[in-house]
Formats: C-alpha cells, sequence, structure tokens
C-alpha cells in the first residue's frame, strides 16, 4: 500500500504563492533604476497585500466561526459557482470548489459522533486513523485529530481530494513514531466493514464495462445489499449498519455495533468466509459448489434472489445470448441434457436468455436426461447453484478481513464522478439511484438558488446543507448517528450496574 | 468472572511468608499428577528435570512438530496426516489412555507437559515463531484429541468448565430444519446442540457449518472438536505473549539459553530457504525485460499462466501481479527491468496511472520502498508452492494460484495440451494426483516429463547428482533446473551443486 508521503508537500503548496512574490520584490529592488521603478513597487504590493487579505480570509474559514461566514461566502462564492453548473469532470477537483464543500457541506459534527459514540471527545475520536489523499495524489496516513474542529480545519486546509477511515489505535496515530515500542501501537478496534464493487461482477455483466454503471447493473448491488444486511442482522445480531454509496460503482457497509468493532482479525476472516460463496478463478469452471439442502443463509439469500434472478439477470442483462451460452453449458451436470440444449440452441443463437432458461426444464422433463446419474434433484440443485452465482454479492473479501483496512469515509467526493458518497436507506434500497446521487458542483448551486431566510422559525440558523438535496441523507445519518449513541450510552450504563458483563472480557 | 490467569501458578501453592523470610524458606515444588491423556498446558511444570532431559525431551517434540508442519506443506489430507503421524508419535512422544494400562502413563504424560513448556521458552521470542508454534501445537492437539478415547475425551472436556449453553427441547423443535440444514446432517439424528456466541466458533462460521441467530452459533455435539480447539489455541496464544514478555529475564542464564537458542534456530521458516544466491544462474546472462518472453517457456505452470493472462489481457489483478512479480525478482530481473517490463506489458494504460497506482507495488516488492523491516529484508521472498498451495483461492477475474488446484480438470488439460503435454498416460495420471490433492506431484511429474531427455542424460553421465534432482517445490527453482538443463553443455552443467537442498521442505 502506497504510504509515506512527506506531509511537507502540502505545506510547499500553499506557500509558493508567497514565495514568488518575494522574488519579485527582491528583483526590482535589486533593479537600480529609481524612476519607473518606484510605481512598479507600489503594484507589486498591492498585489501583495491582496495576496495577504487571502489569507485572512483563509484563516476566518479555518476558525470556523459559522456567522462571519455566511456573510462573506456567497459574494465570494458567486464567481466559481455559476460556471460550475457547466459540469466538466475537471472541475470536481477544483480546490475552490473542494473548500466550499468542506466549509459549508460536510457534515463534520455528525461524522464526528459517529465515530467518537459519544458527545465529548473520547479516545475513540482522537486516537483514530485518518488517511487524506491530498490534490497533488500525495497520500498521507496516520492522521489523527482530538476534535471535530481540529478535523474540520485540516480539511479547510488540506482540501483533500478524499480521505479514508481507519481503526481506532492504542495511541494516538500522530505520536506512534515516539513510542518507545513499537509493539504498544496497535489497532484496538474498527467498524466491520464490507465493500461491493461492480468490476467482480464484469463476467456476467453485460450492460457496461469498466468504470461506467446504469441501472440494470446497479441491480447487482441491491441485490448484494438485501442479502448481506439481513444476513448481519438476523444471524449475526448486529444493528447498526450503515450502507454508503462508494460513489460510482459500489457500496459500502459499516458495521458500527460495539461487538463488531472489537473483532479481531481471525473473526473478521470467519465472517468473510461465511459471506464468501464464488470460488475459483477464470479457470475454475463451476465457482458455485456448495452443499445441499443448503446452509439456512444460503436458503435465506437465494430465496429473495430468485425473484430478481427473472428481471435483473434474465431479461435486463440477458447473459447468454449467442457464445455465451456456453458458460451455462458447463454449469449444467448432465452431458446429454447439454448435448440437447446445444443443439437447440445452435440452431437460434438469438434465443433470449429467459427461453433458454426455461429450455433446461423444458426438455429435462422431456426426458433429456440421461438417466444413469442425474435425477430432478441434482438438476434443481444446479439451476440453483446458478442463480447463486449470477446473483449471490461478490464481496471484495480483502477489506473486511483485516481490522486495519482503510476505507472511504462516507460524505467525501468521488473525485471521479463529483459524486457525495451518501448512505443508503435499506429499507428503500430499491428506490436509490446512483445516478440520481447530487454532485457536489450541483450542490454547490442549489445552496446559490435557495431562497429562503437563513433563519428558522424557532430561530436557529439554517445549515448550508439543509439547503440542498444533500439533507435527507445528511438527516438519514443523524438518526443513524443517534441510534448508535443511544445504545452505546445505555451499554456503558448497563455495564456498570452489573459489574462488568463477563462476555466483554473476550 | 476473570478467565485471563490460567497460566498463573495457584495462589494457593505460592509460598505463603513474609517476603522478608523468603529466602530461606525451602522452595515447594509439587509433582503434579496427570489425570487425563489430554492437557491444555494451564499449570507450568514445577518438578526439577536433568539438563539432558531437558534437551532431549525438547527435540523430541520438535521433530513431531516439523513432521506435522511437513505434512501440511505436502497437502496430506487429515487422515493421511493422521496415518503418517501415529509412528512417528508413538516413536518420539507416546501419550496413551488410560485405559490402555500402559507401564508409564505418568511419565509419558510428564514428558508431554515438560516439552511443551521448554518449547513454549524457544519459540516466543518473535511473533512469527509464535504463530508458527501456535498452529503447530494446535495441530498435534487436534489430532490427539480426535485419537482420544470417546468416554476420557468426555470426561476430561467436562472438567474444562467451557461456558456451553445447551439448546432446550422446545427450541430445539423449533429450528430443527434449520439446525439440520446447517450441520449437514439428517432431521433424524437427535444430538445434544450447544448455544454459544459465534466468536467462540470462527472456524465453523467460516465453513458456514452451523446455524446463526442473532449472534449465537448452535453448534452440534460433534463439533465439539472446534470449540475445544479454539479454547486451546486462544489460551496458548495468550500464554506465548505473556512468556515471550518474561523471556528477557532468562537472559543470563548460561545454561538453558545455548538449548533454548539452539532449538529455535533449527526451527528456521523453510520460507527462509530462499536464498539470493539462487537468483543467479552462471551461464544466463543478465536478464532483461524483453528475454521474460522466451524464457516463459521454462517457466513452471503456474507462472505460464499468470504470463499467458497477462499477455492475452494486458493486465493481471494484485495477487497475480505480486506472485508473478516476485518470482522475476527471484530469477533475477532487476528493478529497474521489472518496472520496464509491466509498464510494456500494460499497454492499455496511460503513463500516468502506472506510475500512480502500479509503480509503487512493483518497488514494494523489491523493498526499494516500504517500511524499515521491508526495506532491510529487500521486500518479500518469491512465494514457494507451499505458500502459493495454502492462498486462498482466486476470485472472479484472479489468476494467481498453482494451476493445479485453481482449474477445473479440462481447463487444467487443456492449458497443459497447449504446453505442448499430449502423453496421454501422463495426462491420466495428473488428473489422479490432482484428485488426490497432491498439486505438486503433478508439477514434478510434468518437469520430469518436459526434461525426460536432458534427465536421462546428466543422470547417465553423472553431472547432476540426485540431491540436484530433489523434488521440486518452489516456482523459482522449477524454472533454474528447466534452464540449465535445457542449456546443458554450454559450460554450466552440475553448476546446481548442493544449491537443490536449500529449497528443501
Amino acid at each position: 500500500m502506497p504510504h509515506s508521503i512527506s506531509p511537507e508537500s502540502s505545506h510547499t503548496m500553499s506557500q509558493v504563492d508567497t514565495i514568488k512574490s518575494e522574488e519579485q520584490t527582491q528583483d526590482i529592488s535589486m533593479a537600480d533604476a529609481p524612476s519607473p521603478a518606484a510605481p512598479e513597487a507600489d503594484s507589486v504590493k498591492v498585489n501583495l497585500e491582496d495576496l495577504f487579505d487571502d489569507d485572512d480570509s483563509d484563516q476566518e474559514f479555518a476558525s470556523s466561526a459559522p456567522q462571519v461566514k455566511s456573510e462573506e461566502d456567497p459574494s465570494q462564492l458567486s464567481q466559481p459557482a455559476a460556471p460550475l453548473n457547466v459540469t466538466s469532470k475537471s472541475t470536481y477537483s477544483d480546490p475552490d470548489i473542494m473548500r466550499a464543500f468542506y466549509q459549508r457541506l460536510f457534515p463534520f459534527r455528525h461524522l464526528f459522533q459517529w465515530l467518537n459514540h459519544s458527545a465529548t471527545p473520547t479516545n475513540d475520536f482522537a486516537h483514530r486513523e485518518f488517511a487524506f489523499t491530498l490534490p497533488n495524489d500525495a497520500y498521507l496516513r496516520y492522521q489523527s485529530f482530538a476534535t471535530a474542529d481540529l478535523f474540520r480545519k485540516q480539511c479547510l486546509a488540506q482540501i483533500p481530494s478524499r480521505f479514508e477511515i481507519g481503526p481506532v489505535y492504542s495511541a494516538n496515530p500522530r505520536d506512534r513514531k515516539t513510542l518507545r515500542q513499537a509493539s504498544s501501537f496497535r489497532p484496538l478496534t474498527k467498524e466491520l466493514v464490507f465493500d461491493i464493487d461492480m468490476t467482480d461482477y464484469d463476467d456476467i455483466r453485460t450492460c457496461c464495462t469498466g468504470a461506467s454503471i446504469c441501472h440494470k447493473c446497479w441491480a447487482f448491488i441491491t441485490m448484494a445489499i438485501k442479502v448481506l444486511d439481513v444476513a448481519l442482522r438476523d444471524d449475526f445480531g448486529f444493528k447498526h449498519i450503515l450502507w454508503v454509496y462508494s460513489g460510482r460503482r459500489g457500496a459500502h457497509a459499516w458495521v458500527c455495533d460495539k461487538r463488531a468493532r472489537e473483532l479481531d482479525d481471525s473473526r473478521r476472516r470467519s465472517i468473510a468466509g461465511y459471506f464468501e460463496l464464488l470460488k475459483g478463478g477464470d479457470q475454475g469452471g463451476k465457482r458455485v459448489n456448495v452443499r445441499h439442502p443448503l446452509h439456512p443463509h444460503l436458503e435465506r439469500s437465494l430465496d429473495t434472489l430468485k425473484e430478481h434472478f427473472h428481471t435483473s439477470i434474465l431479461l435486463e442483462q440477458d447473459p447468454w445470448v449467442e457464445e455465451k451460452a456456453e458458460h451455462l453449458l458447463n454449469l449444467l451436470p448432465d452431458a446429454t441434457l447439454k448435448a440437447a440444449l446445444q443443439k437447440k440452441w445452435d440452431s437460434s443463437p438469438s434465443r433470449p436468455s429467459v427461453s433458454k432458461w426455461a429450455d433446461i426444464n423444458a426438455l429435462a422433463t422431456a426426458g433429456a436426461l440421461s438417466n444413469t446419474k442425474t435425477g430432478p434433484r441434482e438438476l434443481l440443485e444446479a439451476r440453483e447453484d446458478i442463480v447463486l452465482e449470477y446473483t449471490y454479492p461478490r464481496l471484495d473479501a480483502e477489506v473486511s478481513k483485516k481490522l486495519n483496512h482503510l476505507l472511504k469515509s462516507p460524505f467525501v467526493i468521488h473525485p471521479g464522478t463529483g459524486r457525495v458518497c451518501v448512505p443508503i436507506d435499506t429499507r428503500k434500497v430499491e428506490d436509490f439511484d446512483p445516478l440520481g446521487v447530487p454532485t457536489v458542483t450541483q450542490l454547490l448551486a442549489e445552496i446559490n438558488e435557495w431562497k429562503g431566510g437563513d433563519v428558522k422559525e424557532d430561530g436557529k440558523k439554517i445549515h448550508d446543507w439543509e439547503k440542498t438535496s444533500l439533507k435527507p441523507y445528511v438527516d438519514f445519518f443523524a438518526v443513524f448517528v443517534a441510534g448508535l449513541l443511544k445504545d452505546e450510552k445505555t451499554g456503558v450504563k448497563r455495564e456498570r450496574e452489573e459489574g462488568g458483563d463477563p462476555m466483554e472480557l473476550f | 468472572m476473570i478467565r485471563h490467569d490460567y497460566s498463573r501458578v495457584d495462589p494457593k501453592r505460592r509460598a505463603n511468608i513474609h517476603h522478608n523470610k523468603k529466602q530461606f524458606a525451602k522452595a515447594e515444588f509439587q509433582q503434579q499428577t496427570y489425570e487425563h491423556r489430554l492437557n491444555y498446558y494451564d499449570v507450568p511444570p514445577t518438578a526439577e528435570i536433568t539438563l539432558e532431559e531437558f534437551e532431549t525431551w525438547a527435540i523430541n517434540r520438535l521433530k513431531v512438530l516439523s513432521e506435522l508442519e511437513a505434512c501440511s506443506f505436502r497437502n496430506r489430507s487429515q487422515d493421511e496426516t493422521a496415518e503418517y503421524m501415529t509412528n512417528i508419535l508413538a516413536k518420539h512422544l507416546p501419550l496413551r489412555s488410560n485405559s490402555s494400562r500402559g507401564q508409564n502413563l505418568q511419565e509419558e504424560r510428564k514428558k508431554d507437559h515438560y516439552s511443551h513448556f521448554i518449547l513454549r521458552l524457544a519459540f516466543s521470542s518473535t511473533e512469527d515463531l509464535r504463530r508458527r508454534f501456535s498452529r503447530l501445537e494446535t495441530a498435534l492437539f487436534r489430532l490427539r484429541f480426535k485419537s482420544d478415547d470417546l468416554k476420557e475425551r468426555k470426561e476430561w472436556v467436562s472438567t474444562l468448565n467451557l461456558e456451553w449453553e445447551e439448546v432446550g427441547d422446545a427450541e430445539k423443535a423449533e429450528i430443527s430444519k434449520q439446525l439440520a440444514a446447517a450441520g449437514n446432517m439428517k432431521k433424524e439424528d437427535d444430538q445434544e446442540w450447544f448455544k454459544v456466541d459465534w466468536e467462540r466458533v470462527p472456524e465453523l462460521v467460516d465453513q458456514r457449518r452451523v446455524f446463526l441467530k442473532r449472534g449465537k452459533a448452535y453448534v452440534p455435539q460433534k463439533e465439539q472438536l472446534s470449540l475445544v480447539v479454539a479454547e486451546f489455541t486462544k489460551r496458548l496464544d495468550e500464554a506465548l505473549e505473556l512468556t515471550a514478555r518474561a523471556l528477557p529475564r532468562l537472559d543470563e542464564d548460561d545454561r538453558l539459553a545455548p538449548i533454548l537458542a539452539h532449538l529455535s534456530q533449527s526451527f528456521t521458516a523453510p520460507d527462509a530457504a530462499y536464498t539470493s544466491s539462487d537468483a543467479s544462474i552462471d551461464g544466463l546472462s543478465t536478464i532483461t525485460s524483453g528475454a521474460i518472453d522466451s524464457l516463459a517457456t521454462n517457466f513452471p505452470l503456474c507462472m505460464q499462466s499468470l504470463h499467458n493472462k497477462l499477455r492475452a489481457d494486458s493486465h493481471l489483478k494484485h495477487y497475480g501481479r505480486l506472485q508473478y512479480t516476485l518470482f522475476l525478482k527471484g530469477i533475477g530481473l532487476s528493478l529497474e527491468e521489472c518496472i520496464i517490463f509491466w509498464r510494456r506489458s500494460f499497454k492499455l494504460m496511460t503513463d500516468d496511472k502506472f506510475q500512480k497506482e502500479y509503480k509503487y507495488n512493483i518497488r514494494h516488492a523489491y523493498g526499494d520502498v516500504g517500511g524499515d523491516s521491508n526495506r532491510r529484508g529487500r521486500g518479500y521472498s518469491p512465494y514457494s508452492c507451499q505458500k502459493i498451495l495454502t492462498e486462498p483461492l482466486p476470485g472472479p477475474g484472479q489468476s494467481h494460484g498453482c494451476p493445479y488446484r485453481t482449474f477445473t480438470q479440462d481447463n487444467l488439460m487443456t492449458m497443459l495440451q497447449r504446453t505442448g503435454i499430449n502423453d496421454r498416460d501422463l495426462l491420466k495420471t495428473i488428473k489422479e494426483d490432482v484428485t488426490k490433492q497432491r498439486y505438486h506431484v503433478a508439477c514434478n511429474r510434468v518437469f520430469e516429463h518436459a526434461h525426460r531427455k536432458e534427465i536421462k542424460k546428466v543422470k547417465d553421465d553423472g553431472s547432476w547428482t540426485s540431491n540436484d534432482l530433489d523434488t521440486i517445490v518452489h516456482p523459482n527453482t522449477y524454472f533454474k533446473r528447466s534452464w540449465l538443463l535445457k542449456h546443458l553443455g554450454e559450460g554450466n552443467a552440475g553448476m546446481v551443486n548442493g544449491k537443490g537442498e536449500q529449497m528443501e521442505m
């Protein structure tokens, strides 16, 4: 993993301007030409003052005084925001846009509470590793912050194009090199995370390739979320599961229960194993080989996935057109049946997948099975395996297996698409539209278009994010965090009353 | 309830005297009696033994452990391992059950107990040794647990005081279908089920062999093994951690320290068996990135498969790249040439993307960047067959691993035929090997077939000893030997003398 990038790189960036202007002034003072030089020097000075002015206002942003800002901001923003409505990819990483995003939209307070598990700062937050990707692609690991304000300050100073969240360590990550023993710096807890990425579906996805997605292939992610979410709740008993859109073509899950956060690597590995179904690479042939009768988790998953299989796979993906049907044949157990199907399909190669899927059963019942060993049960099992191969979640298991794996934070901007990594409400997972997720430029424009006042009826100030379509997502996140905090609080109380839960020792 | 003090001496046994008088008090050592054959090794030994016993017992146990490790390298199944180990155990570390009415049951158990603790001392110094020791001791424990007399095993387990909640009849009836499906058994077999937190049976969860409900795992009686073993490993790991911390106090000791040092040295990891001398092949001029295509004919199947995949897709996924890069490093490709090789191979990729996302990993594998220890160790060593064979299977789109293991038989046969192996009998034997999971045997068979003429020649003229033609257990040995054989008579015959041995195990 790339790390070890010197933190200096960012500092030099911000100093470049000042250094340049100093050189200019020096040049001028060295040139011994009294009369024309004077006005020039003046103009330079003015420029310099301008620069310093900018710096001042920057510091004001950083000091996070919201009232002052909201008065100043619109005038400053109107210039960059207006041309931004014309979206071109380069503008997403524009430092002004990103600065405005962190300043006005990013829900730092909620993120802080989410990771801190309490309203007052604790080590859960202070010892948490953040990793920043800076605009120049430098990667800064082991960043940590005592409070949400300090965190916000650094985001505004460095304008990371994105940042990732790592584990809580036994000591402050910034102090790791000053510790006397290297072993006293080790990861303690982190949310159990899952990463579903469309790349893993590339071999069965027919609608798009590579980085692009459409509503058809988003169905894979929807199915995966449904299956995983219910299993994490019913099987493992986790309650606080946050699903987050990864900004382009995938989704992340953060399981935030205390019990999940405290899992060690071997337990994480076993959960990943529990969910892993597809084995073998591209040359491995049939990749789902599960025991029948199915494990209750798979049985339940299959029930959910069956419905999707017909619409999302057979109709929308149409995976077995023309020569691709060969893969389907390879998955079937009976040679005679295979030959019969091959013959039928060769004569009409454009036959849609729905019909081909129906053909299997039709031919089998019509007696195309060689009666030697394949019975209807084997065929049914093979068909179940095929449904699972095409619909069951494909996880990037490595992400879940390691306590110290970093994962992109919710609510950051995906640098490629400009979309915000918003939480996904699992109750309405079917309705989630990845292409309808607001982009950063869109959100900033929405603030400008806001016609309502800055104060609510009850006298409270309206936050900038409340003026935009980010509001429902932040609200959802706030409710999630509140639920987590509530459980965390009662958990602490109960432990104290009972003199500690014996299981906590494990 | 505090359960952290398994490995502490029972406080009641501590000399209960004023500390001022302690130095004059006579030490009270207690001879332990061993009622059960199995032992969690919670209580350290306290009696005296001679230095000679100390050393021989430790060596005997070490022998058992290294044989066990060899079994896992050779991919022996659990039954095969058990069969193979029976004789070795009987010879070096017999441990009979009560019912066997052996004469010196107590002696055997004492030896088992003491040797375990001696090796703990020897192998607790580094994280790496600890992990290996714990893995092998667990394997040994599992072996013994399985072979234990059923009745005695039950008695012993009941003394362990593991907190298991039994599943009541009402609940059992309610979820009987799920229980049966998860446990892979027929509904009729009625048996006892335990309910435990799932974290206690990670192994069973991993393989989906238990029913999970709201964080509880429903474990059938027959899976008790996994629970007991997990507990054993957990306690051992904790104890090793404690031992490691206490170890520095042994520094001053000039009787035990040398023995312990010697013991841990003779237990060095086979991974370390790869030496840089294997990289240099006499007669083979410095390898450049352009030469890889022609050298690929000498590659073992795993690397050929990666190479073909790379040429076909102009891309390889992370683990494939890692496996291949390390191999290339092993055959002597320099870092600069290796970067050129990958840059040219990823011909569909922009230079910017390559520099940002790929170059670092290559440099990391060579130890050019990364943490201190990575740089000092000059990156990772090339993967051995054992490493490749014990890795998780490749997922969709991935192509690392050993083809004999990861390919279906049909695909494997096609691949072999493409490399020019058409001998029907050979292909049939390979199929058998692969079914029995003897992947490295299949690979060696292919090697011998592909180089049969050359092997005959060097055997006939005696230029290679049998050591030089030992079983291949490292892809880089495969390449080296293959290249040398194919370039016989170019002034390099016999250059491998002695180097084959380093790859042993």
